[in-house]
């Protein structure tokens, strides 16, 4: 049977985002499916290679997560390259924004990518967005 | 590895005990029980839900004070 596909769109910098969207990936990536994710906006700047900076919480749920012993955002991405092989791709555009280039970056992250080809990518798939 | 190899994930909140125990399958050999300690519920339910899904064997969970004992086998 084929793997399923799952296209994870990453725009938001609040940490339950960024959680569920690392969960998501991570999971699903370890579970046999074909996962890619682009980061994008709000979320890039977490990527950026010495960026430590906790991503602030976005509501109560945040902030109790917060203070328990949940796997890292940023470790659940890594995880979901090295253990399931998934793609994590950053935006063309946002790096163009950011003025950045690919050694920027976590060395993780895949070849920049842009919207036309994730989207073309992300044809039956599931999609999912954060 | 010939023992059975023991990985304390108490503690961690979900996906936490999962990944855990993925990275020490894979340093695992074709045979190679592992159990997983897990004070987290839904991974005692998530964790056997992967294991079935791709294709290693899971020998049994038991919880003991709070404390799931999740048993696998490495069989690829």
């Amino acid at each position: 049977m084929e793997p399923s596909k799952i296209s994870v769109v990453v725009v938001s910098g609040a940490l339950e985002r960024l959680q569920m969207a690392a969960m998501v990936a991570s999971v699903g990536a370890v579970s046999g499916s074909d996962v890619r994710v682009f980061l994008s906006m709000n979320a890039l700047p977490y990527f950026v290679k010495g960026n430590n900076t906790p991503a602030p919480a976005e509501g109560p749920f945040g902030t109790l997560m917060a203070g328990k012993n949940v796997p890292a955002f940023r470790m659940l991405f890594e995880n979901a390259v090295e253990l399931g092989a998934a793609k994590v791709y950053p935006c063309s555009m946002a790096m163009d924004v950011m003025a950045i280039d690919r050694a920027a970056l976590e060395p993780y992250l895949s070849e920049p990518l842009g919207l036309t080809k994730f989207l073309h990518d992300a044809r039956d798939t599931q999609v999912w967005s954060f | 590895m010939s023992e059975k190899k023991v990985i304390d994930a108490r503690g961690s909140f979900c996906p936490g005990p999962l990944m855990e125990l993925i990275g020490w399958i894979k340093l695992a050999e074709v045979g190679d029980e592992l159990e997983l300690l897990s004070t987290d519920k839904g991974s005692a339910a998530d964790v056997p839900e992967w294991v079935n899904k791709v294709g290693h064997e899971f020998l049994g969970s038991r919880e003991e004070a709070g404390v799931w004992h999740i048993t696998v086998k490495k069989t690829k």
